[in-house]
């Protein structure tokens, strides 16, 4: 098992034509994801690669082919958008790649979601990996634009607000001799889909996983909501990073929600509450995969 | 994107939100026309505002008159003039500038309204919660974190569902925690719509009024209002509002971000020696924080975007070196579905182009990275190539003379 996608999930992609999703959708299919259907309105009946049809909406992709998730690379403009159409044609799960959505249109995609059951991953996210296998992870589902090979079958769950930063983590990981049983990029937008909590959790319930890597950064208050749940709830290892304690205060450091506009927000903060509930933190960006499989 | 409080001033009137009459001036003799002009209308107190971005004005003082502030009360035209004289042009430091301030290039020139009492508002994101938020409190004025960590029952937060907006019966709530009574409850119910709309329809981050006061002068018709405001806008929103990009003051910001920014970096400047050039936002911070954990100061950061193509990397590249601070390179690339032999081609182009005489150290992992490591041991006698992040830090320390 692994959380929120096997090598078994149908997977649909939103907005397959345009040169990144169509770029990211070939890497999946050879990682070996089964990439279903393909959206692009207007495009309905072509056929993607002489392999994947094309529909106009997300509700017949949905219908013809029983895809369960979805991965948008529909630009902003129309991201938001993208997203609601997703829960409205009753999926399970969306990924959201798509950088620089508007925060107060995911204000209202957040309060849509609420009255669906989709999951949302993102926006502004590598996406996720459940490693499968086959040499270089194949055979596992690729959700995003992280790179596969990096990965490697394993008990190891990553959750992460970052992109290079996961992959730098789970290369180290796989590097060591361990694997991962899923890793989640959760985004760097200050109102997203799933939390670092709710992965988390996930995690937790997870028998595939042993073990929980946290990669957090400056802005926003998830960590410590993560920190304080895991002291009293989770029955497993976890070991922490947070990116950011040379970040000067008040800028925004590439990520829309990399920002500490006040104390509880900074690096240092989220550090000592994570020490505070016992959960290691690697001082370095080097050590994150020793951090925790000294704990395994 | 942060605004001046005229401009914010200006998005708030727009929107049904009463402010002092008055008007912005780059010069002193402009400055003392629009006090002239206030005084035809019966104005007899004036102030004067130094517009940066940044709050803590009237505690601040300027590099040049260490006595002045960066806002001052005045009695004549001729007063203002002078004040606008002593600002215009000239360093103020406060305590939410960096310690060498920031430069004064326009002044705000405004009736000066009598204040009995100081409430504050604001309309924030509450990221916990995933919906705006409306912060209010009877103690404004002064800086607000210290009102409210003394006393942090005194902030009032009412949450707004986005897909409702904030309803009249919510402000109304907030006007009575506040103290308002009878008829003056309607009218503080307006004003926090108002910079709710302004919130909503400006796409803002932040729309913080602090402080608001409520007049009880015969001759105004408003009852309400704002004597200071600053406002922020989302950056990934400023696609939908063109109008928005005139607001920019490009004085304000660090002329090599500007420069930056054209070329799709994300680049900013620190105080420190050793320049970081790292694709992803997460890992150029995890850099800056492994540089500084070996003894250093990182000089920038900078994102060049996941690819790290060749142009993005020479763009770089060129904006590292005009900070001439900087006394070593540590270059971090994570070569994830992009081949670390491009990136090192893009590399060794960028340093032999640039003609950079400084140590460059370069860290470089994943797909095809010893191919990438080779070409740069070969082609490059500046380049010191190091195996892990922590130790490329190090190595960027000790080149940089420690």
């Amino acid at each position: 098992m692994a959380i929120l996608v096997d090598p078994a999930t149908k997977v649909l992609i939103q907005g397959i034509t345009g040169t990144f999703g169509a770029c990211h959708t070939r890497l999946s299919i050879e990682y070996g994801t089964k990439i279903v259907a393909g959206v692009t309105p207007g495009k309905g009946g072509q056929v993607f690669d002489n392999r994947i049809p094309i529909f106009d909406s997300v509700a017949e992709a949905v219908r013809e082919t029983g895809a369960t998730a979805s991965c948008i690379f529909v630009p902003r403009a129309n991201a938001a958008d993208a997203i609601i159409e997703a829960a409205e044609a009753g999926l399970q799960l969306a990924v959201c790649i798509t950088e620089g959505i508007p925060i107060h249109e995911m204000l209202v995609v957040k309060r849509a979601l609420s009255m669906h059951q989709m999951k949302l991953v993102g926006p502004n996210c590598p996406g996720i990996v459940t490693p499968g296998q086959e040499p270089d992870s194949r055979g596992g589902c690729r959700i995003g634009i992280a790179p596969g090979y990096i990965h490697r079958q394993g008990h190891i769950g990553v959750v992460s607000r970052s992109g290079t930063l996961t992959y730098e983590a789970v290369w180290q990981i796989t590097r060591r001799g361990a694997g991962q049983s899923t890793c989640v990029g959760i985004g760097g937008d200050p109102v997203c889909g799933l939390s670092l909590l709710d992965v988390v959790r996930l995690f937790n319930e997870d028998p595939d996983t042993h073990g929980i890597v946290i990669i957090g950064e400056i802005g926003g208050s998830a960590e410590q909501e993560t920190a304080e749940w895991i002291q009293t709830n989770c029955r497993k290892p976890v070991a922490a990073f947070v990116a950011g304690t040379t970040a000067p205060s008040g800028r925004r450091l590439g990520h829309a929600g990399a920002i500490a506009n006040s104390t509880h927000e900074t690096a240092a903060a989220k550090i000592a509450v994570f020490r505070d509930c016992r959960i290691p933190v690697a001082d370095s960006p080097s050590a994150i995969a020793d951090t925790i499989l000294k704990l395994l | 994107m942060d605004l001046h409080e005229y401009q914010a001033k200006q998005l708030l009137t727009a929107r049904g939100v009463a402010v002092p009459a008055g008007a912005v001036a780059e010069s002193p003799a402009r400055a003392r026309t629009i006090a002239e002009r206030l005084l035809e209308s019966d104005v007899r107190r004036f102030v004067v505002k130094a517009q940066i971005h940044a709050g803590g004005r009237a505690l601040g003082s300027l590099v040049e008159h260490p006595n002045k502030a960066g806002i001052t009360f005045c009695c004549t035209p001729e007063e203002v003039e002078h004040a606008a004289s002593e600002m215009l042009g000239k360093t103020l430091v406060t305590d939410q500038t960096r310690p060498e301030g920031k430069r004064v290039l326009k002044v705000l020139v405004e009736a000066a309204i009598p204040v009995q009492r100081e409430f504050y508002a604001a309309v924030a994101l509450d990221r916990t919660k995933d919906c705006p938020v409306l912060l209010a409190s009877a103690t404004g004025g002064v800086s607000i974190e210290n009102a409210v960590s003394a006393s942090p029952n005194r902030l009032i937060k009412e949450w707004i569902d986005p897909l409702l907006g904030l309803r009249q019966f919510q402000a109304r709530r907030v006007a009575a925690a506040l103290g308002f009574v009878g008829g003056s409850i309607l009218t503080a119910a307006d004003f926090f719509h108002s910079i709710y709309r302004t919130w909503w329809e400006c796409e803002a981050m932040i729309v913080e009024i602090n402080p608001f006061v409520q007049n009880t002068g015969p001759a105004t018709q408003h009852s309400i209002i704002a004597l200071d405001a600053r406002i922020a806008i989302d950056d990934n929103a400023l696609f939908k509002h063109p109008e928005f990009e005139s607001l920019r003051d490009a004085a304000e910001e660090e002329p090599i971000e500007t420069e930056a920014r054209k070329h799709g970096l994300d680049y900013i400047k620190l105080d420190g020696n050793i320049a970081c050039l790292v694709n992803g936002a997460g890992l150029a911070m995890a850099t800056m924080d492994a540089i500084k954990q070996c003894g250093g100061t990182p000089a920038n950061f900078l994102d060049v975007g996941g690819g790290a193509s060749q142009e993005q990397v020479a763009a770089a590249f060129k904006t590292i070196l005009t900070d001439t601070n900087v006394h070593a390179i540590l270059v971090n690339i994570f070569g994830g579905i992009t081949d670390c032999a491009v990136v090192a081609r893009g590399v060794a182009a960028a340093i032999n182009q640039s003609g950079v005489r400084l140590p460059v150290v370069v860290r470089i992992e994943g797909n095809n990275a010893t191919q990438g490591r080779a070409m740069l041991v070969e082609g490059l006698s500046k380049v010191i190539v190091a195996h892990s992040i922590e130790e490329a830090a190090r190595m960027a320390v000790q080149a940089a003379g420690g």
